[in-house]
């Protein structure tokens, strides 16, 4: 019985450990610079998330929406955590359609910490049109909604190559080494220096390609500080009252045992 | 059953026990003369009842913020997720509930596989339990639709195709069942409301489940009919309870690991794309409590027949108590089931495992032997194991040592009626 | 070890265990209350900023705050004199016109009339403020309950002027 439920629970690791691999790449081949709110006790490096949310804003807002973010995310706990103040100012920067008013006519105001973050295109299909028949993905859970989650997204921003031998691509389509299927509509987005960090730090392709993706992280995951920290105490507790049951159990049966 | 006649303490309790008998009922619970000699397989029974209302409960409140609406389901979800206080905690819970729900059951059925639970005098608690089976599958396939992401939409789109293979009515079937041309509103609008009435059919059907497994009692691991009570049963409370209670407490240690560690570890991230009829996501699969009927469905080349199979691979554990000619119930004392018993488990998870992957070469030769074994397990192997197998001999009772006992109760009956 | 000793240990665990449990289910229950409370999103909304620049006296607007009509009146000097005016000793809800209206051209407070939950009319009744057809309930130019069912004065919520032209209101 323990050799069969040996080679039963070693094939079940087998196909689990499948549950990972269903990209084109496998998740060991991807870039990885280390996350900080991975693990058991991960959070979100706050200042990297400012910084994210500067090259969200300045290099991929241009094209990519985030419509599940609110403004008023910016200053909630768990977050890039800027002050409401700033994030007030950070809102009051963008204009949005609102109405009908009391003539029966839309008009244009500025964004509150209420409002949803404002996108660079009306519609889908305005952004499609736009963007050479490739509509540029909505980013609010893209990191959930990639194999390979930030290590992919990361990887994909560092992964422009030039095309290997023979290869030709079509106007507008570029090599991507990590991109599933390796041909990607965006041209590479990320070059050292396009955002002037006002924290100081360097611009390099790699830090920004982290920070932003560290924003991304948060942004499909906003509370995942406070799962983590839930998560350990529920852990633990369910651990000691386990143990405490267990005892019980056994002095409860204890009784019966000895008269059989 | 217990035979004593109770009465209730206080006078009130008196009055009302004449008039609804809640409290015999309880006391019957508190009772039950349970098989001293269960072990940990038998704790799942518990803690599924325990994830039924644990699901139907996370589902109400998730009902009270969600909205079945093709344009507005995936936000929804989002706001649930973002907003809506401890949003995520329940949502997490919900979907990997579900997960937790389908380990807890197929432990549950393969425990009864291993003992014999399904044989008689049982056999009506078995089928109750395959008609409870079909239905989480039913309410969970649906389930997963509502979130409205990609796989949602493509899931909910090859099964319900499956409709069209019936010979004649087949599209009006799936038309009727689409509400419309394709999945789309109004699909989703009826899942919905299925979604939410199935799982009180589920709670009906269990108490008819524990109903029925109170006349005989439980089996247990040596799978002898024991009379309850005796000195070889204890009082379900406490402490049948208690040990219910520990098992519970650490399948939600397990359970909790996945809700706030790796909550998504076991979807998939296509469905976090919105669904898009216009797109089709590269490999569509099912949940993967699902996949090794999905591996059965693929492997027959022809689409109607791949459907049969399908519910053949079912109905096949539904007719079990009669396909198992042995009179022995316990695979303990049948080695020859025992060795088939493992090659079973490793089939399915086979089966799971090519569900999983595209229909083709390797992976679709291994799902159809994989399938073949499963029919052949059912229908060819148990029928002759009952006749051919030499069984060990089965004890007279939990604690004597082997001696004079028979795999045929019928010759030891009188012997047995001590115990 | 005697058996007294072993009862005190046995019930040790069991109340510890029942202690910890309640405490536990405590805690489980508590987000599944908790998430029926209002959610971030209409806390987002819980306050209003209007502009209140092109309302000339005489004039009142209506605008939606936490799902209820909210009335901004600019008064007229005629009608800040007769809120002013008022005997306290008349009034079911004694309450001064000045408690009312800090700024006394100003006049901010829930549309709803407090018998039964209408929205009454302006520029109607007999007080020169508001009418509430439903029932019947007649209200001054400081929105006080002067005739008719209503059991207190309609209410004035939390408010402030941001700057000269914008009313924030919550």
């Amino acid at each position: 019985m323990k050799n069969n439920l040996k080679l039963v629970l070693i094939i079940l690791l087998f196909s689990l450990n499948s549950l990972n691999s269903n990209s084109a790449e496998k998740s060991e081949d991807l870039l990885n610079p280390g996350w900080s709110f991975k693990s058991f006790f991960g959070k979100f490096d706050r200042v990297s998330l400012q910084r994210g949310y500067q090259v969200y804003t300045e290099v991929c807002s241009a094209c990519h929406s985030i419509k599940y973010l609110s403004y008023r995310n910016l200053y909630e706990p768990g977050g890039p955590e800027f002050s409401k103040e700033q994030a007030k100012i950070i809102a009051s920067q963008f204009e949005l359609t609102d109405g009908p008013n009391n003539d029966g006519e839309m008009f244009t105001r500025q964004a509150r910490l209420s409002d949803s973050f404002v996108g660079p295109y009306a519609n889908e299909k305005e952004a499609t049109a736009a963007n050479g028949g490739a509509y540029p993905p909505d980013m609010s859970v893209l990191v959930k909604a990639r194999q390979g989650g930030a290590s992919y997204i990361y990887s994909v921003l560092l992964g422009y190559e030039d095309p290997p031998e023979g290869m030709n691509l079509d106007d507008g389509v570029y090599y991507n080494k990590f991109m599933s299927g390796n041909n990607i509509m965006m041209a590479k987005p990320l070059f050292e220096g396009v955002v002037q960090y006002s924290d100081g730090t360097s611009a390099t392709e790699e830090q920004m390609a982290k920070d932003v993706v560290t924003f991304l992280a948060w942004a499909a995951e906003p509370h995942l500080e406070i799962r983590h920290k839930i998560g350990f105490r529920t852990i633990i507790y369910l651990i000691i009252i386990t143990v405490l049951v267990y005892f019980g159990m056994k002095k409860l049966w204890s009784r019966i045992e000895a008269e059989v | 059953m217990s035979d004593h006649e109770y009465t209730p303490k206080s006078k009130f309790g008196k009055w009302f026990n004449d008039r609804l008998p809640l409290l015999t009922l309880s006391d019957h619970i508190v009772e039950y003369p349970t098989p001293k000699n269960l072990n940990y397989w038998w704790t799942f029974g518990g803690i599924l009842t325990f994830c039924l209302i644990a699901q139907i409960v996370t589902g109400i409140v998730l009902a009270m913020h969600y909205v079945a609406n093709a344009d507005l389901a995936f936000s929804s979800v989002e706001h649930i997720m973002r907003d809506v206080n401890y949003g995520w905690l329940i949502r997490y819970f919900h979907a990997n509930g579900s997960s937790m729900f389908f380990l807890a059951v197929y432990i549950h059925i393969f425990r009864a596989l291993y003992y014999g639970s399904y044989k008689s005098p049982r056999e009506v608690i078995w089928i109750i339990g395959m008609i409870i089976y079909f239905l989480m599958m039913m309410t969970a396939f649906m389930g997963y639709v509502l979130p409205w992401g990609q796989m949602s939409f493509w899931a909910a789109t090859v099964i319900t195709n499956l409709f069209s293979a019936v010979p004649f009515v087949g599209e009006s079937i799936t038309n009727w069942l689409w509400g419309g041309f394709a999945v789309d509103n109004p699909t989703l609008n009826r899942f919905y409301a299925l979604h939410y009435l199935l799982p009180f059919l589920i709670f009906g059907l269990v108490i008819l489940h524990i109903w029925a497994l109170h006349v005989p009692g439980n089996n247990n691991p040596i799978g002898i009919e024991l009379k309850k009570p005796s000195k070889y049963t204890v009082p379900f409370h406490p402490y049948i309870v208690i040990k219910d209670l520990f098992a519970l407490l650490i399948f939600l240690i397990v359970f909790a690991f996945f809700v706030f560690y790796s909550p998504n570890l076991l979807g998939h991230p296509d469905n976090y794309i919105e669904a898009n009829p216009m797109v089709t996501p590269s490999h569509i699969v099912p949940e993967w409590y699902l996949l090794p009927f999905y591996a059965i469905l693929r492997s027959v080349p022809d689409k109607l027949f791949g459907v049969i199979a399908m519910f053949a691979s079912i109905f096949v554990l539904v007719i079990l108590p009669w396909l198992d000619t042995s009179k022995v119930k316990s695979a303990i004392f049948r080695p020859l089931y025992k060795q088939f018993y493992w090659f079973l488990l490793a089939d399915v998870i086979i089966l799971g495992y090519v569900g999983a992957m595209p229909a083709e070469g390797l992976y679709l030769l291994v799902a159809r032997v994989a399938t073949a074994y499963y029919f052949a397990h059912f229908l060819i192997v148990l029928p002759v194991l009952g006749y051919k197998e030499k069984t060990l001999d089965v004890p007279l009772s939990l604690t004597d040592p082997v001696f004079g006992g028979s795999a045929n109760e019928e010759l030891t009956k009188d012997q047995r009626s001590n115990l | 070890m005697s058996d007294q000793k072993k009862t005190k240990r046995r019930d040790f665990i069991f109340s510890a265990s029942y202690a910890l449990g309640a405490v536990g289910v405590g805690v489980a229950v508590w987000p599944l209350i908790d998430q029926m409370n209002p959610d971030a999103s209409v806390k987002a909304l819980s306050s209003t900023e209007v502009d209140v620049s092109e309302i000339s006296p005489g004039q009142s607007i209506t605008v939606l705050w936490r799902g209820k009509p909210v009335f901004i009146k600019r008064r007229t000097e005629g009608e800040i004199s007769k809120a002013r005016d008022v005997d306290l000793k008349e009034l079911k809800d004694p309450e001064k016109d000045e408690d009312r209206a800090k700024n006394p051209e100003w006049l901010v407070m829930l549309g709803v009339c407090t018998h039964l939950g209408c929205v009454p009319l302006g520029d109607k009744g007999e007080y020169g403020g508001w009418f509430c057809p439903c029932h019947g309930s007649h209200y001054d130019t400081s929105g006080r309950i002067r005739k008719g069912p209503a059991p207190t004065n309609m209410e004035v919520p939390k408010y402030e002027f941001v700057n000269s032209n914008t009313i924030k209101i919550g």
